[in-house]
Order: structure tokens, then C-alpha cells, then sequence
């Protein structure tokens, strides 16, 4: 027994000496506020106070921590207690899995410097990741914080929600460390389900006496693909289920499941994979896009003969003519690389199986109704037979809309017929879930004299690993978009999606936008420096906007707003060129740069129904319910569309209550991705509230403008002239309207012609870098950031949204970088920090979008985007150095900027000023 | 269970360590992501354990005629506060880029050392600050210059039965320290390359000068030619003294932070960056 005093409380409790504190506190003592993002110190999701002082419990053996006074985001203290309110007040807590981290090293900041400055808030969080904010809004809630200037709670009104920018709905459980995530709550008496998986990218294996080596190592149950009673196979196709839950004799990449561990904790944890039988035979691997086109490939698939999984178009116009009569060119080759989700919160939950073939699987995702489908193929039971209730998801970014835990553990809770959990470790989950799909891309670009686009071509290849995942989406989702927002009358794109040895790439944020438009938009610079153009005039110049094509046929009929925001940002960019011009007329080591970036994003699936279903429920004892199928993953759904929900129904926001996302309770409401919540479920909602309210008025015979208030079972409705109350107790049944919303949209032909979408996102940003030419560093200083919301149902979690999207923009052009079996941690792979982040500044533009709720319509990709392509520009201003290839790490911009040439005389470093 | 040794005396330690073998334990931030990274891939790892956390007198700072002793368990936050003299201003300022603040509250200068990394930020200003390797076993003590102790990429000449009691730096009147770090962001970082320099003045010439090199060899090294040229110069010279061929002692590698070229030409930035601060 180790004696413990966590919060000035005492406990006894059972735990290896070594075993990390994080671990006793959440398994021994239940405090599972303390969140494990990776147990290797990497990411600060489990930072404690120790003595006062901020330390990862992850790194602290448990016996250190005796004797010690040890503070948890639990404890009760006013000054963190001010800290929650100001988290709480600026949005700090997106997805909150970083949040009891943030906290506690807040905490430890303001305990030591009750007046900190800015930097000094960097310096206490720097060592804290979080992958959601970035993290603007947390350091502003610490200095609120500290200055005790936190800003009230708002109070909204019937009808004023929309608009407001009100603090999540969800977010007191999050700064409380109360959220439940999927590693934080089991059954009690669960088995522990740990996957062993192959060190191989490609290899075949034979497995030896399984029976044998359970017995042995004291294991309830080791699982392979023969024990799988459904189809060993998943996928996000739907006709196209081609990765198994267990690979069966032959693996496709490093890290793909092979067997399933099942028993205690520490039976499954002792385990040493060596010792399992499992005779390897490894065949050369197929890494990157070339080796698997390759003249004599070895066929990864039987329905890929050449190893291409899918192939996409589109093609408008005669581009050849069209390049053959311009007056400038362009042309390009780009590369990028696998870029992983990083959220904090490694997949985890749990599984219970029921009687007559049921299961009940609890698990962060980012799609549950697609979850259950691929649970019950697996279990090979009715899909109804498949409960799904989602935990608070600690972010997914795309990364949580594949299966992860849910069929490993629906497999094992069957066949041991008990309750199962399991829990990645962060390099499992970085080796085997899905990434940002690496490009290769050739691009071509041409204008006319007057700086007027006449044609693009592309052609995309995208590694999309051992498994189709997304790979199809991202296909067909870049030949729409590669042209950029721009009026471009000949174009003509090809993708292919290739299958290779490497990790599954699927989904993230963009679905491989932000790849092409790293190559569009250094074109665009291209044809902006061969006319002698400024390029914000380029791009203005050529915006699409109201009325205009795009390459896809399509009419923008409304809702198309880059040309605003392009206006927004015009003083700032002139602001920064005139500064980058005075800088660098004196500095020639440290140049600034000025760059700028366009991008479009259409919402929602392409050129595929993606319905969502809401329901709402005033029920006669007087509450109020939503039953809300999205899933937040923090970027604020479960707040936006209770906004929408309360302003169509016309009752104050406070009044409503939600189910959220369990396949039992709440209707399908689709999947969290392609920014597609707000605008679809949102606008279901809306429609949702709308029925309800039209039945209210209905039943009261008042008109459209009554007003309704709600005071435990009564409800008054009051017209112009007449004020009505209904008992709702009274009545026969209670008041329940339901409303599906499918935008519309049209199949896209041979040739892409079609409309894929039924809005899109518009989104400009400028960026302001600092280059150090003799190291190659990159610093960004400055974004502002113009987009197009439609309408800006609420501007703090907007804020927030593309606070992040630049963060994990900023990681996309200057340092993620995943390889398979080399940057598989937090701490090799890496993400920006606190103090990485430039200053943002934002212009909202709302050009509403008929078809979205309130004339809303998606946020969450789109300010990713354009944060890559325009910090290259920026460097490319600063150096004159067109880079091609991200991450821009500092040795690839030193090989171009001419690496081993002595700095000329005078020595920069001595330069005056500098 | 494998044992888990607590001691609460120095005697005691010792003798666990003489007797078991045990590994040293002090913060942790080296093993427990160790322990992590080998379970990851189906390696569980449970060694027996001499945790020092608990024994007095192996950490703070002493000053002496001699100079300062370092004790061993002595962490990054406690020597970034410290108040030392100039001397130390480039531990200092590593001690403050180590991982962020809680690895900085919980890692030790010994760990670092005995973990032996070539990228290990303490190790360079330990090569440049002349600094001893205290050590002792159940039946005595010794020293070893920090060069002589760092045997090869992770390797040291830690015997059976030794702990590290401190280190030891020398006085070295009037001189001062500097730490330039290059990484690929702002916080958390391992560096791709560093450099630390010790120089002395005599009025208003450089009488002594230490420079190290560290992420750019299996072991961080001192420049000796490098330290011979800027002997005699004004401070104002010095940074145009670095040059390629003074890096012969070292052999940078390519990894997944940085190509070997780049390594080296960063690593002559570096070092001028780093006189170039000298003369500020
Ligand atoms: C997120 C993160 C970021 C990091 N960033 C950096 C960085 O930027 N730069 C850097 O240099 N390092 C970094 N580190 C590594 C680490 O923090 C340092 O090397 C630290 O100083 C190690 O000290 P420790 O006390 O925690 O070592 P421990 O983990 O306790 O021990 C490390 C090794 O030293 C041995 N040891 C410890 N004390 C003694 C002793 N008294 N006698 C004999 N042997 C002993 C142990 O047996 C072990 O082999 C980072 C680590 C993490 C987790
Ligand atoms: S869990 Fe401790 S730092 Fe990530
Ligand atoms: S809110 Fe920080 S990681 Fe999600």
C-alpha cells in the first residue's frame, strides 16, 4: 500500500511503486480528471501540481508521490476555481482533454506570478499540447483569469441565441475534469483487450498454439481472425470492406492487429510479443506512391490490380488550347506528407455484450450510426442488435470517423460473452489509425494578360496506405476544389488514390483540399510574379463569387463571399507589405515575408445524400429535449445547434435539454465531418423546431410572431392580442416533431459536371513570417484570417475553430511529419505549441446561405486551408525560395536557400538592430 | 513484483545499488518514456529500481573556495533560479529549453548526463563549464571529467555498484556562459543542434575559451582548434572565427529532425550566434 495525499485528502492504495502516478490516480482512485494522452511526458495532458510545482504524473512513480502534496484538477481552490470560469467564458475548452492539464499548469503559473505577461503565460503552458485551439483562447482565459476580469455569463433571451457568442453548453463537465472520455469509465469486471500488431509493413505469418500460449501467459482468451463470428473485414465504402478487425495470415502495414489480448490488465500488459507464435515471413515493402506504381508492383489487393484504388475527374473546357493562347504559365511538382490527427485522447471504451447476440459499445468517435454498421458486420448481427453510445471525444479531426476499438472489442466482449475494455497506447495509435492522405501533385496554371485566370490542370496522387478508408473521398472531393475558389473556365484534374505498404490514410480536416491548395495557390504567386501583379490583386481579381460557375457547372447562387473577404484583409495586407518592405531594407538575415492564400470548401458529402434526422420533444411534465445525433468533438455542435434548436422553436437556449449521439435514443444525424454539423444537422434541427413550434401555434391558434415561454408544465403563447397557456400536463401525448434535412445536391457525371455540394466555405488568410536565412527557421508572427460563415451562429466557437484550423495549419506547412516506424510519438512527431502560434486577428463575413439554419453554413475545415499555402508564400517573400515540399523543417529550406555558404559580410548576426 | 528500492539514506543507496544492481532512478523523464516506448511495441520493461528521490544531500547547489557542487538530483527549474554567477548563464539557459516547465520541475542534471544522449541539452555547458562527474559506491568516491565519463552514444562509465553524487565546476573567475538551441518549435523540443561556450577575459581579450558542440556526434565534443583561434581576440572578432574545418571532431548524422549537411552548416551558425552574444 502506497499512501497517498491527493487534494488534502489521504488514501491507501495498491500500485506498483513504478507505476505512473496518472495511472494510480485514474485506475487506483477512480480520479480520472487527470487525463493520459501519451505517459511519456510529450503531451501534458496529465499534468498535476507536485509540492505546488507542475509536473506530468505520468513521469512520477507513484512512490515518488508519497508524502508529496499532490494537486488534480478535482481539488477545490478559488483561484482555480476562477481559472474554470475563465476557460469556460473564451471558449479555451474545445474537445477539453488537454483542459485538466491547462488548468493545473495555469494553476502553477498564477500561484507564482499573480500578474503574468503573455509570454509568461507560454512559458507555463508550453509544455501542454493542446491540438483543438490553438491556443489563443486558453492563454486569454489565463490572463482574464489573473487580472480577475472574466467575462460574464450571457444571458440569451427566446429568439437571441443565434448570434451569441455563448460559452458551450457542454463545457462546465470540461473545465470541471467531470468529462467522461473514453478511457475514463468501464464496467466494472471488464476484460483488458491490448492488440498485438505487426512490426511488419507487409509480411505474411502463420500463428502457432494459440490455446497453448494462453494457458502459459495466464490469459482469459487470445483473439485472431478466426474467432470473428461476422465478416472479418471493415471499411468506410460501403461496398468496399477491405481491412480486417485481425489480419488473417498476411499484413499490410506496420501496425495492423494481428491478435487480441484478453485478461487482467497486467496479464496482458506483461506480455512479451516475442514470446507469441507468430512466425513471420516479411516481404518487401511497398513505401510511397512510386514503389506501388511501379513496373512489376506486388498487388496489395485483388480489386486493385495496379494497386490504384480509385481514380478521380474532373474536366471542363479545352485546357490544352487554353495553356497553348495564355500570356503567362505555370507549372508545378508538390509534395506533402502523412500528417497525423494528434488528438490528445488515444481511441479507448468499452463493450458489454447483451442477450440474443446484442452489444453496447461505448467509445469516442466521430460516427456512431456508421460505427454500429461496421460493429454488427463484424458480430454478424442485425444492425439493430449494435448500441452505440459515444464518449466526449477528446478530438477526432477527421481521425475518429474510422472504426478503431468498436469491432477489436465488440469481437472480444462476444466471445468471452463478458465486458471488454481497451485503451491505445500513443504510438499504437499514431501507427494504426488513419492520417492526412500524403500528395504527390503536378500542377499547371494559366492567365491571360490582364491577370485573368484560363485554365488549371492537376494531377493528384495520394498514398492512401494498406486500406481504402477515405481514399475515394479525397479522390473525388480534390479534382472539385483544385482550381481554388476562382473563376477558371478550362480545367481539367486527375486523382488517384494508391494503395501502398504505409499506413491507412483517411480523413482529416480538408479530405486532401489543403494539400492541393498548397500547389494552386504557389501557382497562383506564379502567374501573379510573371504579370508583375501584387497577389491579393490576383486573386481578387479572379475570386468566384455570386453568379459564377465553377468548374464543376455548378451556379453559386448565393452564399460565395471570398470577394468580401478579400476586401476585409486588403488594408492589412498593405499594412504588412509596407512593413515586410521596411524590415528588410536594413535586416539580411532575418527577413520578413508577407504571403497569402484563397480557399473554397464545399459542406457535406460530395455529390452524396449525407441526411440528418433531429428530434425534438416537449414532453408534459414540461422539459424540453433535442435528441441531437451529431457528435461534438468539440467543435461545439452540440452548443451551435441547441442555438439553432431554441431560436426556430422560439424559447430561451437554458430551457433545452439534449441526448446526444446514442444509436438507441437519438435519431441518425449523420456523421461529424466535411463541416457538415452546423449546416445539415443544423439546418434538421431548425426544421425540427420549426414543426414543433408550428404544432404549438397550432394548438393555441396564434400566428407566427406569438411568442412562446415555457415555466415547468405551462407554456404561454402570446399573439399581438391574445395570450394563451397550455397545460402541457394535460395533454393527450407529449409534443414531439421530427425533421430530416438532405441537401441537395446533383451526381457528378464522367466528366465531374454536377453539383457536389449544396454550399460552400470561402476563406482568405494573410500570414506574416520571420525567417532566420541562416538557420532556415520559420517563425509565423502574424495571421488574419477573412471567411465567409454564412451567418456566425456563434462567434466565440467560430473564433475558435479557426484559431485551431491555423494551428494545425502552421503543423502542416512547418513541421508534422509521420513516418511509419520513425515519428510514431508526441515526441519525434511534432505539433505546435503554445509558442508557435502567431498573433490572429479575424474578419467574420456573413453572406447567408439560403438552404443553411439561419443562413449558416460549415466552419471547421475551411480555416485550415489556407494557412499552409500562405505561409509558404510568406516564406517565399521573405527568401524568394518557392518551397514545394511540406513540412518547410529547417533543412529543407536551408538546401534552398543555398545551405553551406558562410553568411555574407557583414556578418548578419552582428547587423545592426538585428 | 520486481523490488522497488526507496532509500532514505545515501549509505543505504548504496549499498541497494552494490547489492542488486538496481537502476538509478531521479525524475523519471527519461525512463518512464522509455518504459512507454518499448511497451508500445510488445517489450514490457520492469527493471528493479534505486529510486534516489528520497535520499538527502543529492541535491542543491554548494559554492566552495573550489568552485560549485551540483548535487546529482539537482533539477532544471531549481539551477534556472539559482542564483549563479555568469559562469553558469548557459546552463541556465538550457536548463530553461529542457522539455517544458514539468519536465524542467522533475528532471535532473545527473539523469541527463547518465542517459547520456547525444542531444542531451546539460551536456555540452557541462563539457564547456569543465565540470567533474562526482561518483561514489559503497566503498568510496571518484571523479572523471565529464568528457572522460561520456563514452559513447549512450554510453558512460557508470560502474557496477556507482551512483552519480554530483557534479563538480570549477571556478573560473570573470567568465561567462552561453547556450544557443536550435529545434524545430518553441517548446519541447530535442535539438537538432547546440552549442555552449565558456569564455574567460583578460581586459579586453579572450583569455580562455570552452565551446561544445552537442546533437551533431554520437557524443557532444569540444572544439579545441576552434577555442585556440579565438584565444587573443576581441570579443567583437569572435564571430567570424567559426569555420567548417574547426567541427572536425564531430560527425553529424541525418534523422528525421535534420539532414547530416544541414546539421553541420546550423552548427557553424550556431556557434557565431553564440560568440556573437559574447560580445552584446
Ligand atoms: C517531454 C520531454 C522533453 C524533454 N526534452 C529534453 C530536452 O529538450 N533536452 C534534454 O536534454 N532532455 C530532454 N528530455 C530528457 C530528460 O528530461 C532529461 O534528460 C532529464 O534531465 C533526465 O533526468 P531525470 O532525473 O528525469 O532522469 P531519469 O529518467 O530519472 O534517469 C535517466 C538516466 O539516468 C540515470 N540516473 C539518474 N540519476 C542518476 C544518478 N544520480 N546516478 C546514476 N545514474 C543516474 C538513470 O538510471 C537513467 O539511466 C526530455 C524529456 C521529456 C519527457
Ligand atoms: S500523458 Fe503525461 S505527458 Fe502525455
Ligand atoms: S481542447 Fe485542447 S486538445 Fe481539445
Amino acid at each position: 500500500m502506497i499512501a497517498l495525499t491527493i487534494n488534502g485528502t489521504r488514501h491507501e492504495v495498491a500500485a506498483d511503486p513504478l507505476a505512473p502516478l496518472s495511472d494510480t490516480l485514474r485506475e487506483g482512485l477512480g480520479l480520472t480528471g487527470t487525463k493520459e494522452g501519451c505517459n511519456a511526458g510529450d503531451c501534458g495532458a496529465c499534468t498535476v501540481l507536485m509540492e505546488g510545482a507542475q509536473v506530468c504524473a505520468c513521469l512520477i512513480s507513484t512512490a515518488q508521490a508519497e508524502g508529496a502534496e499532490i494537486t488534480t484538477v478535482e481539488a477545490q481552490d478559488p483561484l482555480l476555481g476562477r481559472l474554470r470560469q475563465a476557460f469556460l467564458a473564451r471558449g479555451a475548452a474545445q474537445c477539453g482533454i488537454c483542459t485538466p492539464g491547462m488548468l493545473m499548469a495555469s494553476l502553477d503559473l498564477l500561484r507564482r506570478n499573480a500578474a503574468p505577461d503573455r509570454a509568461a503565460v507560454e512559458d507555463a503552458l508550453g509544455g501542454v499540447l493542446c491540438r483543438c485551439t490553438g491556443y489563443q483562447q486558453i492563454i486569454e482565459a489565463v490572463l482574464d483569469a489573473a487580472r480577475g476580469d472574466i467575462a460574464a455569463p450571457i444571458a440569451t433571451e427566446a429568439g437571441a441565441a443565434v448570434g451569441a457568442p455563448l460559452p458551450r453548453v457542454d463545457g462546465a463537465a470540461k473545465v470541471a475534469g467531470t468529462e467522461r472520455y473514453g478511457a475514463d469509465a468501464a464496467p466494472d469486471g471488464a476484460l483488458w483487450l491490448r492488440a498485438v500488431r505487426s512490426p511488419h509493413a507487409h509480411a505474411r505469418f502463420t500463428l502457432g498454439d494459440l490455446d497453448a500460449a494462453r494457458d502459459r501467459l495466464g490469459l482469459a482468451a487470445i483473439l485472431s481472425a478466426r474467432d470473428v463470428p461476422g465478416r472479418n473485414a471493415f471499411g468506410i465504402m460501403p461496398d468496399l470492406k477491405d481491412q480486417p478487425v485481425f489480419a488473417d495470415g498476411y499484413v499490410r502495414y506496420r501496425g495492423e492487429a494481428v491478435l487480441g489480448l484478453l485478461g487482467t490488465r497486467d496479464a496482458v500488459a506483461a506480455v512479451r510479443d516475442a514470446e507469441l507464435p507468430i512466425a513471420w515471413d516479411p516481404q518487401p515493402a511497398l513505401h510511397g506512391v512510386a514503389a506501388a506504381l511501379a513496373e512489376g508492383a506486388p498487388r496489395l489487393h485483388d480489386h486493385a490490380p495496379d494497386n490504384v484504388l480509385v481514380r478521380g475527374h474532373l474536366r471542363t473546357g479545352d485546357v490544352d488550347a487554353a495553356f497553348a493562347t495564355a500570356t503567362a504559365r505555370a507549372e508545378g511538382n508538390f509534395r506533402t506528407a502523412f500528417v497525423e490527427h494528434a488528438y490528445i485522447e488515444p481511441e479507448a471504451g468499452f463493450a458489454i455484450p447483451g442477450a440474443g447476440g446484442a452489444m453496447t459499445i461505448a467509445a469516442c468517435t466521430q460516427a456512431p450510426v456508421m460505427d454500429r454498421e461496421e460493429a454488427a458486420r463484424v458480430l454478424g448481427v442485425p444492425d439493430e442488435a449494435v448500441r452505440i453510445i459515444p464518449t466526449a471525444c477528446g478530438g477526432g479531426f477527421g481521425g475518429k470517423l474510422d472504426v478503431s476499438v468498436q469491432p477489436l472489442l465488440a469481437v472480444a466482449a462476444r466471445v468471452t460473452n463478458r465486458p471488454v475494455r481497451m485503451t491505445y497506447a500513443r504510438t499504437e495509435s499514431m501507427a494504426s489509425s488513419t492520417k492526412r492522405h500524403p500528395a504527390t501533385l503536378h500542377a499547371r496554371m494559366a492567365a491571360d494578360a490582364q491577370g485573368r485566370f484560363t485554365a488549371f490542370a492537376l494531377e493528384g496522387d495520394f498514398n492512401t496506405g494498406a486500406y481504402a478508408s477515405w481514399g475515394p473521398t479525397v479522390a473525388n472531393r480534390v479534382p472539385v476544389h483544385a482550381s481554388g475558389p476562382y473563376r477558371v473556365p478550362n480545367v481539367w484534374n486527375r486523382t488517384r488514390a494508391v494503395y501502398t505498404n504505409d499506413t491507412p490514410a483517411g480523413a482529416f480536416r480538408g479530405f486532401g483540399v489543403p494539400q492541393a491548395a498548397i500547389a494552386t495557390e504557389a501557382l497562383v504567386d506564379d502567374l501573379a510574379e510573371a504579370l508583375g501583379m501584387d497577389r491579393w490583386e490576383i486573386r481578387r481579381r479572379n475570386a468566384i463569387g455570386k453568379g459564377d460557375i465553377t468548374p464543376s457547372g455548378q451556379v453559386l447562387h448565393a452564399s460565395a463571399g471570398l470577394p468580401e473577404c478579400l476586401d476585409a484583409l486588403k488594408p492589412e495586407w498593405d499594412a504588412m507589405l509596407a512593413r515586410v518592405a521596411a524590415h528588410n531594407a536594413t535586416q539580411r538575415r532575418h527577413r520578413l515575408g508577407a504571403g497569402i492564400a484563397c480557399m473554397w470548401y464545399g459542406c457535406g458529402n460530395t455529390a452524396l445524400s449525407n441526411p440528418s434526422t433531429m428530434r425534438i420533444t416537449l414532453a408534459r411534465d414540461g422539459t424540453l429535449t433535442l435528441f441531437n445525433g451529431a457528435v461534438d468533438i468539440g467543435q461545439g455542435s452540440t452548443t451551435v445547434i441547441a442555438q439553432i434548436a431554441a431560436d426556430a422553436l422560439g424559447l430561451p437556449i437554458d430551457a433545452l435539454r439534449q441526448v446526444i449521439g446514442d444509436t438507441a435514443l437519438t435519431p441518425d444525424a449523420g456523421k461529424t465531418s466535411a463541416s457538415r454539423q452546423t449546416f445539415v444537422s443544423g439546418r434538421a434541427a431548425q426544421d425540427a423546431a420549426r414543426a414543433l413550434r408550428a404544432r404549438i401555434l397550432a394548438l393555441a391558434n396564434a400566428g407566427e410572431a406569438a411568442r412562446l415561454a415555457l415555466d415547468g408544465a405551462r407554456l404561454t403563447i402570446a399573439d399581438t392580442h391574445t395570450t394563451r397557456v397550455i397545460d402541457l400536463a394535460a395533454l393527450d401525448a407529449d409534443l414531439t416533431a421530427e425533421a430530416r434535412y438532405d441537401p441537395p445536391t446533383v451526381a457528378l457525371d464522367a466528366d465531374g459536371q454536377g453539383i457536389p455540394y449544396a454550399t460552400y466555405g470561402f476563406a482568405a488568410q494573410i500570414a506574416l513570417v520571420r525567417v532566420d536565412t541562416a538557420l532556415a527557421t520559420v517563425k509565423v508572427e502574424e495571421i488574419v484570417a477573412a471567411q465567409d460563415v454564412g451567418r456566425a451562429v456563434n462567434p466565440l466557437l467560430i473564433a475558435g475553430q479557426i484559431h485551431g484550423g491555423i494551428a494545425q495549419g502552421l503543423g502542416l506547412a512547418l513541421m508534422e511529419e509521420f513516418i511509419p516506424g520513425r515519428t510514431e510519438n508526441l515526441h519525434d512527431y511534432l505539433i505546435p505549441t503554445a509558442g508557435d502560434m502567431p498573433r490572429i486577428r479575424i474578419h467574420l463575413v456573413e453572406d447567408p446561405e439560403p438552404e443553411g439554419p439561419f443562413g449558416a453554413k460549415g466552419v471547421g475545415e475551411p480555416a485550415l486551408v489556407p494557412t499552409a499555402p500562405a505561409i509558404l508564400s510568406a516564406i517565399r517573400h521573405a527568401t524568394g525560395v518557392r518551397m514545394t515540399e511540406v513540412p518547410v523543417l529547417p533543412h529543407r529550406l536551408h538546401e534552398r536557400i543555398g545551405g553551406g555558404e558562410p553568411p555574407p559580410n557583414p556578418l548578419p548576426s552582428l547587423a545592426p538592430g538585428d | 513484483m520486481t523490488a522497488y528500492h526507496r532509500p532514505r539514506t545515501l549509505h543505504d543507496a548504496l549499498a541497494i545499488r552494490a547489492a542488486t544492481g538496481a537502476l538509478p532512478l531521479a525524475g523519471g523523464t527519461d525512463i518512464h518514456p522509455l518504459r512507454t516506448a518499448r511497451a508500445a511495441w510488445g517489450d514490457p520493461w520492469r527493471p528493479e529500481i534505486l529510486d534516489l528521490s528520497a535520499v538527502p544531500g543529492l541535491d542543491g547547489i554548494e559554492e566552495s573556495a573550489e568552485g560549485w557542487r551540483i548535487g546529482a538530483r539537482t533539477t532544471w527549474t531549481t539551477i534556472a533560479e539559482a542564483p549563479l554567477p555568469p559562469l553558469f548563464d548557459g546552463l541556465r539557459a538550457a536548463a530553461r529549453e529542457i522539455g517544458g516547465r514539468q519536465v524542467q520541475n522533475r528532471g535532473t542534471i545527473a539523469g541527463n548526463l547518465v542517459t547520456a544522449s547525444p542531444a542531451g541539452d546539460g551536456i555540452p555547458n557541462l563539457l564547456a563549464l569543465d565540470a567533474e562527474v562526482e561518483l561514489a559506491t559503497a566503498t568510496g568516491t571518484r571523479r572523471l571529467p565529464v568528457g572522460a565519463f561520456l563514452t559513447g552514444y549512450r554510453a558512460t562509465a557508470l560502474a557496477a555498484g556507482e551512483i552519480v553524487t554530483a557534479l563538480r565546476v570549477p571556478r573560473c573567475d570573470g567568465a561567462r556562459g552561453r547556450f544557443a538551441k536550435l529545434g524545430a518549435r518553441r517548446y519541447l523540443v530535442i535539438s537538432i543542434a547546440m552549442a555552449a561556450g565558456v569564455i574567460r577575459m583578460e581586459g579586453d581579450r579572450i583569455a580562455e575559451a570552452r565551446i561544445a558542440v552537442g546533437a551533431c556526434s554520437p557524443v557532444a565534443r569540444r572544439l579545441p582548434t576552434l577555442e585556440e583561434a579565438l584565444i587573443g581576440l576581441h570579443p567583437s572578432e569572435m564571430p567570424r572565427v567559426p569555420q567548417p574545418a574547426h567541427l572536425a571532431p564531430l560527425a553529424p548524422i541525418g534523422d528525421v529532425r535534420a539532414t547530416a549537411a544541414y546539421r553541420a552548416d546550423a552548427a557553424v551558425v550556431l556557434l557565431r550566434d553564440l560568440l556573437a552574444g559574447f560580445a552584446r
